[in-house]
Parts: C-alpha cells; structure tokens; sequence
C-alpha cells in the first residue's frame, strides 16, 4: 500500500527515503524522482489546482498498478498544491524493491502516469503580472503510453 | 446533479460548481456538454472547443459516451498537467 499526500506544505525528501529503509532489510534500492519548478520565460510562480477526492483516488489506482506489475517493498508520492516558487520541489516519488530495475522502472512508470492520470492543473504566473494555463503535451502522452503491457520484475 | 468545473473552465464560467437539472434527454457526457453549452454565453465560451475539455463521472475520468444521472457528480476540465 503505497503512501499518497497531496498538500501545500513542502516535503522531506530525505526522511521519506528514511522511511521506505527503516526497520527492514529486503530493501536493495531506493529510487527517487523529484520534480521542481522551474523559471521559464521568466515565470515568478507556479499555481497547481486539483479535484481533492479524485486526486487521491487517482494516486493511489496509479500506485496500485505500480505495485501490481513490479515486486515492490514500498512506494511513496507526494504531489504539492497551491503556488510554487522556482527552485521549489512540486512532486516527489519514491520506490523501493529488492533490486534496482524494479525501483528504477517503477519511478518512471509512475511520473509518467501521474502527468497524464492524475487531476492536477498547473498555472504559470510571470513578473508581468500576466498568467497563463499549462497546456497538456503530446510528449507526455507518449511518455505514458510506452508503458502500455510493460512492467515485471 | 452537481457539476464542477476546474482551471480555465472554471474561469471562464465562473464558478466552481453548480447544482442543475438536466432534462431526461440528457443522458451522456457528450449530451451534458451541448446542454450546459446553452446556459450562458461564458458557458458557450467553455465548451466552445470540445476537444479541450476532458471530463470525470463520480471522480472517474469519463468519456462522451459515458452515462450520466440525476445524483452523479460531473466535472469539467482541460487536459491534466500535472508531475
């Protein structure tokens, strides 16, 4: 049962890599994606809107699928809402298995699938004052779609 | 029937959610959007381009075809952009 946090606040990455090793020792790799904002085109902020109830459902189905196609000992996914400064981390997922492919393949899967299945909206904000909605790319549907009929160990 | 719109949708129209009752002919997705399409010119706006707005059913991702009825939650919204 992976560990799925939507919220404001920003997130430890450190203690969550802690937390998928402690007490146990079938771990053989932990693998980390962290997603940060950057300041493109002179952007000042990132607002992220989400649908709260599906957002979580959605999570947690995307990390079910993770844990169902590779032998994971631990998952975690943490998204952040509300506005973000450049430089500032926006999304953290982690997993952990007894070896590296699974950790490693898994991360990947999951990034790629919380970009095109999880109810998240991302607004740029810039100096200007001027604003502008994200628009979906192709190229992260493609990211996803590879992943049709992947996955095991 | 409870309807939620997000990001630019919901600017456009401008709000949040809403409480409406569709006529019995609405029975689908597709058949909600030509309907709330009629309401106000913000929300004609909205739906202008119906290939720009997904949609979930009782926070499930929802396709056109996909039914809808009296006590369901619908929402609107662009493709996601999260990660």
């Amino acid at each position: 049962m992976a560990r799925v946090l939507v919220q404001e606040a920003a997130f430890d990455l450190a203690a969550e890599t802690a937390a998928l090793t402690a007490g146990r020792t079938d771990v053989g790799g932990v693998a980390s994606f962290l997603g940060v904002c950057r300041a493109d085109d002179g952007l000042s902020a990132m607002v992220l809107e989400h649908y709260p109830g599906m957002t979580e459902r959605a999570i947690e189905r995307i990390a079910a699928e993770a844990e169902a196609r590779w032998p994971l000992t631990g998952c975690t996914v943490i998204h952040r809402t509300g506005r973000i400064l450049p430089g500032e981390p926006i999304v953290l997922v982690l997993t952990a298995s007894a070896h590296r492919a699974a950790a490693l393949d898994s991360c990947a899967f999951l990034i790629d699938w919380l970009k095109t299945k999880a109810p998240f909206w991302k607004r740029e904000e810039f100096a200007s004052g001027a604003h502008r909605w994200v628009e979906a790319r192709a190229e992260d549907d493609a990211a996803a779609a590879r992943w049709a009929g992947a996955g095991g160990a | 029937m409870r309807v939620l719109y997000f990001a630019w949708l919901r600017q456009k129209i401008g709000t949040a959610e809403e409480e409406i009752a569709p006529p019995p002919e609405v029975r689908d997705v597709a058949g909600l959007v030509r309907w709330l399409a009629q309401r106000s010119p913000a929300h004609a706006q909205a739906f202008a381009d119906p290939r720009q707005v997904r949609a979930a059913v009782n926070q499930d991702f929802a396709g056109p075809e996909h039914p809808v009825a009296a006590n369901d939650e619908v929402a609107f919204f662009p493709p996601v952009t999260g990660g």
